[in-house]
């Protein structure tokens, strides 16, 4: 008994110290590009053909980006536009690339109470749903999608507070769900949306606002000026390839339940 | 609720097919804690031992300050271990975030004050006749604390649990220092997470389950090794 106590032990402590000879790469990324399965697809080849192991940490848009800015990972695939022009121009990114994209929508209950069936745009959504006070659930964690939400509420001028506006601070699965739960409207990219379809009772109730539902995700290298010790060269190796026919063909090709999740955007 | 049932015959199903990640967050759950315990151990043991058996200034205070952290939140270790070895952070060089070994810190630091604690209260509930009882044998002073560590033997075993218990199904800090990258830092509490996140709650319950069971087989394991002639007393 004792020698078994012991062997597992030595394994336990021994063994770690192989299985990690090859490169590695860190890549902070959204929960949408991670929950919808899509790296799962998308990475392995890369890894393979490169020798090359990713280790993604899946967060919001806003700590991706303070993970690069921090200098924690060398590559962040993230979707704010805005941000993400901010990170490269302070200098913590370089070259950033479009990957593809796909739009957001607004999700509520299947009798739709805040009546947006009604709603021309995305704008005069917000309207109604504040107006009648209907719950919303917000991400409230300075995603990509937080940080989209927020600026819909600007632009249709509302400073959203009250008990109908709960903010989750969690993930978009975790937030689609607990607004499956309180039967309230939230904002959800498509992608991590359709992955979620059948665990959840909600359904769109606004899309195709083409202005303000846009939702493109960019790859970016962390500027080795500022963390010389970032793996630049195999962070543009990945771009690259994530960017090269091959890897937007995986894009495009990955599907749910036949529908398209994320549509490439470096070659069409 | 069908999700519950499913869990059940989830686990079977996973334990019984030795599903390569479940498997992989297993072992990973086990390097790391196994690792944090032991040096939380060597640490903790004696320390506790000598704040036991010595009389000093402040010892109250000590004690009192080591049950306070036994309730550190595993968060608040993870962010300040995260900011010492963060890029920007005074360790940062070190490159460990993100990695195993960053793990295997912030559990050390979760398990070192429990283990500690308890050992201190484990060695001053051996009666003080024990020692003195050493000593008029004609026992050196050595003998007699081997003697105290003997008689305190169950409850310093129970100290070592305690502090495995804790910090093998914790999540705060391996979150937030591991980054539960996949096969590399994801460990079974964390993989726990990301399932319900995903609403996998099937799944979830499954690695819950597993996850009690080598908690099982390592708190028998260890009460067989050390005390053979448990079960009878």
């Amino acid at each position: 008994m004792k020698k078994l106590v012991f062997l597992i032990l030595v394994l336990t402590l021994t063994t770690s110290s192989f299985a990690f000879a090859e490169t590695r790469l860190k890549m902070a990324t959204t929960t949408s590009t991670d929950n919808s399965g899509l790296l799962m697809e998308l990475l392995p080849p890369f890894e393979k053909q490169f020798d090359i192991r990713v280790d993604v940490i899946a967060v919001g848009t806003g700590k991706a980006l303070a993970l690069g800015e921090n200098g924690d990972v060398d590559v962040v695939l993230v979707h704010a536009r805005s941000a993400e022009d901010k990170f490269v121009s302070e200098g913590y990114g370089a070259n950033r690339r479009d990957v593809m994209y796909n739009d957001f929508v607004i999700l509520g209950p299947a009798d739709d109470p805040a009546g947006l069936k009604e709603a021309e745009d995305a704008l005069k959504a917000m309207k109604m749903i504040s107006e009648k006070k209907i719950s919303f659930v917000s991400r409230g964690d300075d995603s990509g999608t937080h940080k989209r939400e927020k600026l819909l509420w600007e632009k249709s001028g509302i400073e959203p507070s009250g008990s109908w506006y709960m903010e989750t601070g969690q993930g978009m699965g975790a937030t689609l769900q607990i607004a499956d739960e309180k039967q309230a409207y939230t904002i959800s990219d498509r992608g991590t949306y359709l992955a979620y379809k059948d665990k959840i009772d909600l359904v769109i109730q606004l899309e195709g606002d083409t202005e303000r539902l846009a939702n493109p995700y960019g790859i970016i290298a962390v500027n080795p000026a500022k963390h010389q010790h970032v793996k630049y060269v195999h962070a543009m190796a990945l771009i690259g390839w994530v960017t090269s026919v091959d890897g937007q063909k995986i894009i495009a090709d990955f599907k749910k339940d036949g529908e398209r999740l994320f549509h490439p955007m470096a070659v069409r | 609720m069908d999700y519950i049932l499913d869990g059940f015959r989830q686990a079977l199903y996973l334990i019984f097919t030795f599903d390569g990640e479940v498997f992989n967050a297993v072992f990973i759950s086990l390097r790391v804690s196994f690792t944090a315990i032991i040096f939380a151990s060597i640490v903790g043991l004696p320390l506790g031992f000598l704040i036991a058996v010595k009389n000093f200034r402040g010892k109250r205070f000590l004690v009192t300050i080591l049950n306070t952290l036994m309730a550190l939140p595993t968060v608040v270790v993870g962010l300040m271990v995260y900011s010492f070895i963060s890029r920007r952070g005074p360790f940062g060089f070190m490159d460990i975030l993100y990695t195993p070994t960053a793990m295997i810190i912030g559990q050390f630091i979760l398990a070192v004050p429990i283990i500690t604690a308890l050992t201190i209260s484990a060695v001053q509930s051996v009666d003080a006749k024990v020692k003195e009882t050493a000593l008029t044998l004609g026992a050196s002073s050595r003998q007699a604390a081997s003697a105290v560590i003997f008689e305190a033997k169950l409850g310093l075993l129970v100290a070592v649990i305690t502090g495995f218990g804790r910090i093998i199904g914790e999540v705060g800090a391996a979150m937030m220092l591991g980054g539960n990258i996949r096969g590399v830092t994801r460990t079974i509490s964390t993989a726990i997470a990301l399932q319900t996140s995903m609403g996998e709650f099937a799944v979830g319950i499954a690695l819950g389950i597993i996850l009690m069971l080598i908690h099982l087989v390592i708190v028998a394991l260890l009460l067989n090794t050390i005390f053979p002639h448990f079960q009878r007393r």
